[in-house]
């Protein structure tokens, strides 16, 4: 039995992450709508709603900290707890990721037009779904999905290995797409970043509710 | 010192000033000047000795009964002094209600216990309705409902402790003090004891001493620190022991005192 009101924290800790996901979820899918439309208007608005995301990042910090001192948390409660720390910082840097890729709207309006790559445009749909998932395990404590989500992570790392093969023979060809080129790596790294968080975020899920350590694939070395 | 609270004017409940108790002439409490706002709850906490039970007892005159004792200063209840002259202690004791260590039911029925207090004092309404809500409040109606008329003696300490709370409930008073009211019962009781705390400050404020401060964490809204007699800290629960002001403090709550 658990006290009443200390589940009432619990569960207000996790729909306050959860609403800091959605918007995390929603500032990528901004970014690179503005990206691809070369709309500087939603880039801004990416960078505006960052300032929420760092704010709700502290509050369930702060959350957080006071729960573990106060209500002494225990096993699986214990867990949430503290993975909750570690997504929502997780889910912050995916917010800047986010920003990042909508900086670069600013100098791609004026760089000359630039093929967007379907490698890019598979990236950005596949990081967007990875970390959609993630936030659905998180909220269901589905490990089934978490540990699917983890392997979709190597199709990125290809995609985004393929992107720099591309951009780099553009780039060489002809030296005025160099500086658009350039910004597009660098939106490539960030949409590889942010899959790669996704995958941070399905790992927690797994110790969260398994107790299990996935991370630095510790899974897979112990069965040898 | 620190003790910065901020209670707006006219929900201070209880309030020490320069209040000391002394023992046969040794000082259990010195000089505490201490306000507790309504409808919260704040716990004394603080090494054995530290004066945290003479402090909580000077709130309802339980200190008159013990022989040699002497208080100076104010204990205020609702702005009035409560040794003041023409206080009658018995009237204060039915207004602020106190809960002890070791459940003390009376050797009868369930509903006698919850009924004594109030017919003693004259009760003309419904006995059986304030009988029924003193327990609902206490979160013991469901488990006794059918056995009214058992003894008390035959419930369990946890039951035990919270027919006591109902039989101070009975008098509808406006505080509980609360002696370490857990510390005789398992950890399950005594969850139900945190969890009926925090359900009572909707309606009364509730003074608690526990020497087990993760208790005081778990269910107070403010905390103070007690040593030797003085308040050392006083402050709200989630700062108190996430952030203490003072090094004492720090120290007491980190297990690393002396």
């Amino acid at each position: 039995m658990t006290h009443r009101h200390f589940q009432e924290e619990l569960d207000a800790l996790k729909s306050k992450l959860v609403g800091m996901a959605g918007l995390a979820e929603s500032s990528v899918r901004t970014a690179v709508e503005a990206l691809l439309e070369r709309n500087e208007a939603k880039a801004d608005r990416v960078v505006e709603a960052d300032n929420t995301i760092d704010s709700l990042e502290m509050e369930i910090e702060d959350k957080a900290i006071n729960l573990l001192a106060l209500q002494q948390p225990m096993a699986r409660d214990l867990r949430q707890i503290t993975m909750s720390m570690r997504i929502s910082s997780d889910l912050e840097r995916v917010g800047d990721h986010a920003v990042n890729i909508a900086e670069t709207v600013h100098w791609l309006v004026e760089a000359p037009l630039f093929p967007v790559l379907p490698e890019i445009e598979e990236m950005v749909r596949l990081a967007t779904t990875m970390l959609k998932d993630a936030l659905d395990a998180f909220v269901r404590g589905d490990t089934r999905l978490a540990r699917e989500i983890l392997k979709r992570d190597d199709r990125v790392d290809e995609l985004h290995e393929n992107t720099f093969r591309i951009l780099l023979t553009h780039m060489m060809e002809d030296p005025r797409r160099i500086s658009a080129g350039m910004d597009l790596l660098l939106v490539s790294g960030n949409l590889e970043r942010i899959a790669d968080l996704a995958t941070n975020v399905s790992e927690d899920v797994i110790y969260q509710v398994e107790g299990r350590v996935v991370r630095h694939h510790a899974e897979e070395k112990r069965t040898g | 010192m620190s003790t910065a609270i901020q209670i707006p004017p006219g929900e201070v409940e209880l309030e020490a000033r320069d209040l000391s108790v002394l023992y046969g002439g040794t000082p259990a409490v010195r000089n505490v000047s201490i306000a507790i706002p309504d409808r919260q709850v704040v716990a004394f906490i603080g090494p054995s000795g530290c004066g945290k039970s003479t402090l909580l007892r000077c709130f309802n005159r339980m200190n008159d009964l013990i022989p040699g004792a002497e208080v100076t200063g104010a204990a205020l209840f609702q702005g009035s002094n409560l040794y003041g002259s023409g206080v009658d202690a018995v009237d204060v004791r039915r207004r602020i209600g106190m809960v002890f260590q070791k459940p003390n039911p009376f050797p009868k029925s369930i509903y006698d216990n919850v009924a004594f207090g109030p017919r003693i004092n004259g009760y003309k309404g419904n006995m059986d309705a304030l009988v029924e809500r003193s327990l609902r409040q206490a979160a013991l109606w469901d488990e006794v409902k059918d056995r009214l008329d058992s003894s008390a003696l035959a419930l369990s300490g946890g039951q035990q402790q919270r027919l006591c709370i109902a039989r101070a409930l009975s008098v509808e008073p406006e505080v509980l003090l609360m002696d370490e009211p857990a510390s005789a019962l398992d950890p399950i009781a005594s969850q139900k004891i945190e969890d009926l705390i925090y359900e009572l400050k909707q309606h009364y404020t509730v003074v608690i001493v526990t020497h087990n401060m993760q208790q005081a964490a778990r269910v107070s809204d403010f905390t103070a620190f007690l040593y030797m007699g003085e308040v050392v800290e006083y402050g709200p629960t989630e700062g108190l022991f996430t952030n203490p002001k003072e090094e004492r403090t720090e120290a007491y709550i980190t297990g690393r005192f002396g």
